[in-house]
């Protein structure tokens, strides 16, 4: 909403500097989000001209040269390119010096070899309207050359730029600022623009109005005009609608132009003529229905809409748009002018299923008020006699009437204490309600008060008057204290500490954290081998890439990890934690659980001058992340082939914790690496954290009081026994005592072992909580572990 | 003096002369085995005293003794000198270039700053008593809306606002939902921060993205006041920005909250909107005051969706605010672009690891 401050004067004066006005305003919730400085500058050099001598450019065809009487001793020479430019005339004349509307000085300049001492300025060169035909012809003779043109034509102005909340459409509105302005600085306000209403009630002849859907319109007013002359609105009118945004179009346009912007209202004329049979009824569309809106187009209504019709059919989408067929034009001379109060949310729904956001549909979906019709009527009225030269046809037409009636609200002193935090004195209250038009009785515990019409729909309970005090009285006097809590207590729950926990030791592995989208599409999928896995999808998606939502975390690392390649980057470690999103039939909502996962491309660690070649991440460099990660959530894992799409196959498995799978790790099929244009190995894996238990408080163990005895033990078993299965078995044989158990050496050599066969080394550590070990005790569980692994695995020990 | 006598200081004498000139520890060696040796003169002049007359015996085997000792003493010291010549030699040959790079550090990693930020204001809130709530990042229309008090024409609502799932469900466009769900969970005195991911049609630039952080706060209880708003959130800024910060509220307007307002910090880069030399500040534009978050007291038809609950507003009262991840880490840390978060550039990443 764009005030211009010359316009907001009209009414309120506050005598404050523009900035000081607009930061008030904004402490008291009108916020100002720019103040822009509309017209031109250095004023003193624009003055009322007089052309004396209009005469032919002897070098150019469409240049006149002019002599000017601007109230010097001579004549000033001005050559001028508009048409219209004629001796007699009085001109708007700026001379060099002065400031033109983009911020260009004028200077003196000669013109194909002829000197001009200024300029004979348009209407747009003095910003107040578009024309750039001709010359501003000011139409009053009685000016006096060289008299000020500020005198006469508001040249320059502040803007005031201001976002008005969506519960304020009384905001939109310069005499709803100026009541602001009123409320959050005391200066005086004026009575407002419709306080003497030229017209009156009572029928108007030859027009009837039928509302059908009274629910959906609570109130339609119209008046009847004859004698209109459709022309130019004057420079005072387009200069208010130009700095205020409005592009000046005719005076009965503009008129309702004005009188929107002014009192918050839209209005539409119509051209009485042109409504067949001199009726209009409003009612719901017929599905399908047809309208041909101003702006030529046909538009198909549903039967949720409103329209107004006339003996001939649809006419104009109510609160929307109106009709080509009964527009107002330039041989137009009866005018029918409507003020209606429509259904918000009606009107907002409409002009969004048909993409027709207008000045007219933001403010009526906000819910305008019954009352405000007729303060718009008045405010027509006297322009449509004033500029038009109309004759007002007696009588209003007034279908509903009013509003309801305004509540009576109780404001209790206690009740405002308890909420700010301090108490605002019940005078003080009284007073910024009075100033705000509220009307304020004094009450046992407080004050009983009845908001303005304008307020119906904001103001409806003690906490929303509570807020109306609060901000006049200025928020910054609130204390700044800090809530009882009566016993609550901070602190986060297992489960965010696990997710902490598991970020930090990736983290402390050399990972950073990446944050990818949660958005995802069809060629993600593809490229994944994915592409029949259930999506959730979105309705209304920003792009075919954005489509759905992520079902993996792989996709998004996989993108960071070719940006980051492909930018140079030797070595790609990334994790990333956060939720997928998997369809679940049944359920209103998708299953959503928190992952992490991590991909390792490159270098496992940097080369240097001493270590030119260090391995590449691989298969066995992300298990170490993952054992990383699951030790420091005390969760023993084991992994089994396993096998994912995306995954190369002889390198894929499945992570098993607490026997259930929770999550895949492998190296990428060359194949997906290749869709992301990555050549490297690719070593990765995902899980479900929240699959991962949260670990019960360690109890302690006594670890050092009794030593423990370690040996090595060298296995041989066929290739097929996973080392895992080596492990397990040595474990149960060698239990209760054997504490752990590593595979450190894998050895293969046919001529020793035996074709097939593979040797692995294995350090064990035994250990008694109570005791040192004997000898006899370790050499019984190593017979034990040997003979487990000849029966289970067919495997031998070798000699040590 | 008899003739062994005689031979014994002149065994003496050659051999600490050969062992002062042993120049390295080989030649010591030789010097040991030629005159100490199993096979040596003086030895077997002590092992022969049994056989000297017994007049000559005593004075022999003395002075024999004390030579081989002597010579055990300085072979023993000559030693020593000659270890340590060679351990210096050895030392010196080994000198390396000091200059040349370390072992490269092993990989450092860190968390995002998205997650930093997050935890740094988790951990204030936590002090100050309040839990961290979570919520599902896809919701009903009843929680993002219905239930915040939104009316069912709210421009929010519409498809350019918000992304879709169904005409019920969509992606939440805050963490407010949490707020109802909370409630809904736990009877008041209730406590809370939620942060979380949240989605909004937004065209991709400097300062949006269909996707962003949030962490939304809700404290009700019998007693809670927009004073005690105010000063929450001045301890947040604090800890946040810096001790020296200023807080205020403006009036604002939102569905859920009534009375509500935006709430702006005094800038930590500037004085009175200009830098030292005289420029205007670039983070506030000059303004002194910048717009942090949206908050307020909770409206009372908030409550009424979960008044079963204990959540009766005649009795008890409480306050919101949400603020964007993203931007107080671009605020707090200087990042110019908003979409410099989900690039994951590991440049970027590193410089705060």
């Amino acid at each position: 909403m764009r005030v211009p401050l010359e316009w907001l004067h009209q009414y309120c004066r506050p005598e404050l500097s523009t900035d000081s006005l607009a930061q008030r305003l904004t402490m008291t919730g009108t916020k100002v989000e720019a103040i822009e400085r509309h017209g031109v500058g250095e004023l003193d050099n624009f003055v009322v001209g007089r052309v004396v001598k209009a005469e032919q450019h002897p070098d150019a065809d469409r240049l006149r040269v002019c002599l000017v009487d601007i109230g010097e001793s001579e004549p000033s020479q001005i050559v001028c390119g508009a048409p219209n430019v004629a001796a007699g005339q009085t001109v708007a004349v700026a001379k060099p010096g002065a400031v033109m509307p983009d911020g260009t000085k004028l200077g003196k300049a000669k013109l194909r070899g002829v000197v001009s001492n200024g300029m004979i300025l348009a209407e747009d060169e003095l910003a107040i309207g578009t024309d750039h035909e001709g010359i501003l012809v000011l139409e009053d003779d009685h000016l006096v050359p060289g008299s000020p043109l500020e005198n006469v034509l508001t040249l320059a102005t502040d803007v005031l730029e201001f976002e008005i909340t969506s519960n304020r459409p009384d905001c939109l509105a310069v005499y709803g600022i100026a009541r602001e302005a009123h409320a959050a600085t005391g200066a005086e306000l004026d009575a407002p623009p419709w306080s003497e209403d030229p017209g009156g009630g009572g029928p108007v002849e030859g027009v009837t109005i039928e509302v059908e859907d009274p629910d959906l319109c609570p109130r339609f007013t119209a008046r009847a005009f004859d004698d209109v002359k459709i022309g130019p609105s004057p420079p005072w009118l387009k200069a208010r609608l130009t700095a205020a945004g409005q592009r000046p179009i005719s005076n009965v346009v503009d008129i309702t132009n004005y009188v929107m912007l002014l009192t918050g209202q839209p209005l539409h004329a119509f051209d009485l003529d042109r409504v067949a049979g001199g009726a209009l009824t409003v009612r719901r569309a017929r599905q399908g229905e047809g309208v041909e809106t101003l702006d030529g187009q046909t538009r198909t209504l549903d039967d949720q809409m409103v329209l107004i019709a006339d003996a001939d059919g649809p006419t104009s989408i109510a609160g929307v748009m109106g009709g080509a067929r009964s527009e107002v034009e330039p041989g137009t001379t009866r005018v029918l002018m409507e003020a209606a109060t429509w259904d918000g949310p009606n009107i907002h729904r409409t002009a969004w299923a048909l993409g027709l956001q207008s000045e007219a549909s933001l403010r009526f979906e906000k819910q305008l008020q019954p009352e405000q019709t007729m303060d718009a009527q008045a405010v027509a009225t006297q322009l449509m006699v004033e500029v038009c030269g109309a004759t007002l046809n007696p009588g209003t037409i007034d279908v509903g009437g009013d509003g309801p009636r305004l509540p009576t609200i109780a404001l209790r002193d206690a009740h405002v204490e308890s909420l700010l935090g301090a108490p605002i004195p019940r005078e003080r209250s009284a007073e910024i309600l009075r100033s705000l038009e509220f009307e304020v009785w004094l009450a046992p515990e407080g004050l009983d008060t009845t908001p303005p019409y304008f307020r119906r729909g904001d103001i409806t309970r003690e906490v929303d008057v509570i807020e109306e005090v609060a901000r006049l009285d200025g928020l910054e006097k609130l204390p700044s204290t800090l809530p009882s809590r009566h016993g609550a207590y901070g602190r986060l729950t297992p489960r965010q500490r696990l997710r902490r926990r598991a970020a930090d030791a990736l983290v402390a592995q050399g990972l950073f954290e990446s944050v990818g989208w949660s958005f995802a599409g069809a060629e993600q999928l593809r490229r994944l081998r994915l592409a029949d896995a259930p999506v959730v999808e979105l309705e209304n998606p920003m792009s075919a890439e954005q489509a759905t939502l992520r079902v993996t975390l792989l996709g998004s690392l996989l993108d960071a990890a070719h940006r980051n390649l492909a930018q140079g980057a030797p070595i790609v470690r990334l994790f990333e934690a956060g939720a997928v999103f998997l369809p679940d039939r049944g359920e209103q909502l998708p299953h959503e659980t928190y992952r992490v996962a991590a991909v390792l491309i490159g270098d496992v660690r940097h080369p240097s001058w001493r270590d030119a070649d260090p391995p590449k991440a691989d298969f066995f460099a992300a298990k170490g992340a993952l054992e990383g990660l699951l030790r420091s959530l005390r969760a023993p894992y084991e992994l089994e082939p396993g096998a994912e799409p995306f995954l190369h196959p002889g390198r894929a498995a499945q992570i098993n914790v607490a026997g259930s799978p929770i999550g895949w790790i492998g190296e990428l099929h060359p194949l997906v690496a290749a869709e992301w244009n990555i050549e490297q190995t690719v070593a990765a894996f995902e899980l479900d954290l929240d699959a991962v238990p949260v670990p019960p408080t360690q109890a302690y163990r006594d670890v050092t009081t009794f030593p423990e005895v370690r040996e090595d033990l060298a296995v041989v078993v066929s290739e097929d026994v996973p080392a895992a299965r080596v492990l397990d078995t040595v474990r149960r044989g060698g239990a209760p005592l054997l504490h752990s158990a590593e595979v450190f050496d894998v050895y293969r050599n046919p001529e020793t072992l035996g074709e097939g066969n593979v040797s692995l080394a294995l350090r064990l550590s035994y250990r008694a909580p109570d005791r040192t070990l004997r000898d006899e005790e370790v050499a019984e569980r190593r017979e034990a572990i040997a003979s487990a692994l000849a029966e289970e695995l067919g495997g031998r020990v070798r000699a040590a | 003096m008899s003739e062994t006598l005689e031979r014994v200081a002149q065994i003496r004498t050659e051999a600490e002369d050969a062992i002062a000139r042993a120049a390295t520890s080989d030649e010591l060696e030789q010097a040991r085995i030629k005159y100490l040796g199993r096979k040596a003169e003086l030895p077997n002049l002590l092992r022969a005293v049994a056989q000297l007359p017994p007049d000559e015996r005593a004075q022999t085997g003395r002075t024999a003794n004390e030579a081989r000792q002597a010579l055990d003493r300085a072979i023993d010291s000559r030693h020593a000198d000659l270890a340590t010549n060679e351990l210096n030699r050895r030392l010196e040959q080994d000198r390396i270039d000091v200059t040349l790079p370390a072992d490269p550090l092993p990989n450092l990693g860190g968390l995002h700053l998205l997650t930093q930020t997050r935890r740094e204001i988790e951990e204030v809130f936590i002090g100050l008593g309040f839990d961290v709530a979570e919520g599902p990042e896809v919701e009903t229309v009843f929680y993002n809306f219905t239930a915040l008090n939104t009316p069912a024409t709210h421009p929010s609502r519409q498809k350019t606002d918000t992304f879709y799932i169904s005409d019920q469900v969509l992606l939440r466009t805050h963490t407010s939902p949490v707020q109802i769900r909370s409630m809904e969970l736990h009877p008041p005195p209730l406590y809370i921060i939620v942060p979380g991911r949240v989605y909004r049609p937004d065209p991709t630039d400097a300062t949006h993205a269909p996707q962003f952080h949030q962490i939304e706060g809700l404290a009700v209880d019998t007693d809670v006041t927009l004073g005690d708003l105010k000063g929450t959130l001045e301890v947040f800024a604090r800890s946040v920005f810096g001790e020296e910060r200023e807080i205020r509220l403006r009036p604002d307007f939102f569905p859920f909250t009534e009375p509500s307002v935006e709430v702006d910090v005094s800038c930590f880069n500037c004085t009175g909107g200009f830098l030292a030399d005289g420029s205007r500040c670039p983070v506030c534009k000059g303004d002194v005051w910048i717009e942090i978050l949206g908050a307020g007291m909770v409206d009372p038809n908030v409550f009424g969706f979960v008044r079963d609950n204990g959540y009766d507003s005649e009795r008890i009262q409480g306050f919101a605010f949400g603020m964007g991840v993203e931007r107080i880490a671009m605020l707090k840390y200087g990042v110019p672009d908003l979409r410099m978060f989900f690039d994951n550039d590991v440049r970027f990443l590193e410089q705060f690891g």
